[in-house]
């Protein structure tokens, strides 16, 4: 009987991994995880002070705020906290779903989202293949695409300022359109069924030439002597293009594209907040300027993190998928 | 090798140099409009029927004259000067220690530790509960609201971690040798080394900083005094049609006509904000494209 129970003993000894005094152990739980932390720390004492204000700084501004997240199951009042606020369950869900503008929001943020990668991802694409093909004077090549980036550098305010002045009745965009379809000028941006129009363009306008400089760059890898064999071979431009450059560019669009992809639903509210009035909700509302409309004018902060939570899964669901998609079927994947 | 071109090519040659023409001038137009209808008669740009692209009736420069008495304007510029100066200094300072501490071979949680950051590129708290945040550790209303909630980006420290872990490691191991502590090593030996890497950062977090306005809408709800630029540039431009009177207040006499005023205003207003960054901007192309191919390459 003895002789059973000292056997266990000595087994259960040999189990339990031996920690050293000195050196990290692998495999040791979490035992071995506090002796491995003392090492290191003994170790790297100055990185492990540095690593603090920027741990710290990520609870504070990212692991708080998704703590906060339980607000969205809460009627959450300010002045009880999260700690004191009655638990409500899914009823902010619910609330939403059912809501009056529950389908006006999801078919506004999701054709906003996919009509801005229709048109607004192949624009710089094509941008830059058109580039390409100016092959002798590299100055006007260069001073075009320092010209289309200027967009880019204007503050999205001075943006949004023109697009209302450009529209407005009377406005020069305006007129054009009127002496085109023949119409009678009008507040082109007062019309809910123009903004997507509206939306769309200036983003294209505001990122073509600026999109286009990871393609610049991918077009300048390609190997030039593909061309000359390409003419030997009597392939006209047309076809280079066709099955020399945009080939190997291939690799950078699909990237781009799932990166676009991933946050296609993560429509920008502060575009929308400066161009939108309630005539255009309609059209124009999408779920961030709700989410902002709710939570900081309306006071309404539980429901609004409801809202907000629905989103950010939505947004997150995106990416891992197309991710998991383009990993499956292409070579390239974000992770 | 010389290939004889067909006519075709000829064509096409012609049609693409006009096409990009074209493109390059629809890119500007918007501007120039803007700052010939500064110096133009305000009574002839309202009436205009197309892009202005030289000055309408006698040039003058009577909306800059007004854009220097209107004080907002000059608050703004001050104020947004002074984030743009702080966020540049606190984000590329913390970006490079993040970037320097999770690139080091020696620290043994240095994946786990990355892994920490970059969770929050994938799932984050929202716009409510952030604002919650803000708000209970009292920053509302306060400079430190535009700079603090934003000091750090998972962007930025992997675009410097990138940099830094292209430094061969015998560098760092023989100034340890010499006795270099950890700050010695980040500062005196891998920072000058990845110089470059470091001002496409500062440059990002610039021009990021002088065109927001968002942050200063959440975080700035009452505190005018501490507006950035574009909040009053947003009201120049975007609220003005509500709230004429608060632009014509500052008209004085030297101008009648409100409208005529608030033209001038608004396209002197633009050029004023908007110049700095058009006239820097063609000097640091290079430094932008590394950012976007590094930024794209390990999104």
């Amino acid at each position: 009987m003895e002789l059973v129970m000292e056997q266990k003993i000595e087994k259960r000894k040999k189990e339990k991994v031996e920690i050293p005094a000195t050196g990290y152990v692998e495999h040791a739980g979490f035992r071995g995880f506090l002796h491995n932390l003392k090492i290191d720390f003994l170790r790297n004492k100055v990185i492990y002070i540095m690593c603090i204000p920027i741990v710290v700084w990520y609870i504070i501004f990212h692991y708080i705020p998704m703590a906060g997240i339980m607000m969205a199951f809460q009627k959450y009042t300010p002045a009880l906290g999260i700690s004191g606020s009655p638990w409500v369950g899914f009823e902010n869900f619910t609330r939403f779903f059912t809501g009056p503008y529950f389908l006006r929001l999801l078919r506004n943020t999701t054709m906003i989202g996919v009509l801005d990668v229709i048109f607004g991802f192949p624009a710089p694409i094509i941008f830059a293949l058109l580039l390409n093909e100016v092959r002798k004077f590299k100055g006007y090549k260069k001073v075009i695409q320092t010209v289309s980036y200027m967009p880019y550098f204007i503050s999205m305010v001075v943006v949004c300022g023109l697009i209302v002045d450009f529209t407005q009745s009377g406005g020069l965009i305006s007129n054009v359109v009127a002496r085109i379809t023949g119409t009678d000028v009008q507040n082109l941006l007062a019309n809910p069924s123009n903004y997507w129009a509206i939306h769309i363009i200036s983003n294209i306008w505001q990122g073509m030439g600026y999109g286009s400089i990871i393609y610049i760059a991918a077009l300048a890898g390609v190997d030039q002597e593909l061309y000359e064999a390409a003419v030997l071979d009597g392939a006209s431009r047309w076809k280079s293009c066709l099955h020399i450059t945009i080939p190997s560019i291939m690799p950078t669009i699909m990237i781009m594209l799932i990166l676009r992809m991933g946050s296609i639903l993560q429509v920008g509210a502060d575009k929308i907040l400066l161009l939108y009035t309630p005539a255009t909700y309609e059209t124009a509302d999408v779920i961030s300027t709700y989410i902002y409309r709710c939570g900081l004018q309306q006071y309404d902060y539980g429901f609004s993190t409801a809202v907000g939570l629905f989103n950010s899964i939505i947004g997150t669901a995106f990416l891992l998928i197309t991710n998991a998609i383009s990993r499956k079927y292409t070579e390239s994947s974000l992770f | 090798m010389v290939v004889k071109k067909s006519l075709g090519d000829y064509i096409f040659d012609v049609l693409n140099y006009i096409l990009l023409a074209f493109i390059a001038f629809l890119c500007v137009v918007p501007i120039l409009h803007v700052c010939f209808a500064s110096i133009s008669e305000p009574a002839l740009v309202d009436k205009a029927q197309s892009f202005i692209l030289w000055p309408l009736g006698k040039p003058s420069l009577n909306a800059y004259r007004i854009i220097m008495r209107y004080k907002n304007i000059w608050v703004g510029y001050r104020n947004t000067l002074f984030y743009v100066v702080a966020q540049c200094i606190i984000t590329s300072v913390l970006s490079v220690i993040a970037g320097y501490i999770t690139s080091r071979k020696r620290f043994r949680f240095r994946n786990a530790l990355m892994m920490f950051l970059a969770f929050t590129m994938l799932f984050n708290g929202g716009m409510i509960p952030t604002y919650m945040v803000v708000n209970k550790l009292g920053l509302l209303n306060t400079r430190a609201a535009l700079l603090i909630p934003q000091a750090m980006g998972v962007f930025y420290i992997i675009i410097m971690r990138t940099a830094i872990q292209a430094i061969p490691d015998s560098l760092e191991e023989s100034a340890r040798i010499d006795g270099a502590g950890e700050l010695t090593i980040m500062f005196n030996i891998i920072l000058p080394l990845c110089k470059a890497t470091f001002a496409v950062i500062i440059l990002f977090i610039a021009v990021g900083k002088w065109n927001e306005w968002f942050s200063a809408l959440l975080y700035l709800p009452t505190a005018r005094d501490k507006y950035p630029l574009q909040m009053f540039m947003r009201e120049i431009l975007i609220s003005a049609q509500n709230s004429t009177s608060s632009v014509t207040a500052n008209a004085g006499d030297l101008m009648d006509n409100a409208q005529m005023y608030k033209t001038l205003v608004k396209y002197g207003s633009i050029v004023v904000s908007t110049l700095p960054i058009l006239a820097v901007y063609p000097f640091c192309q290079k430094y932008f494209v590394t950012g976007v191919m590094v930024g794209s390459v390990k999104g």
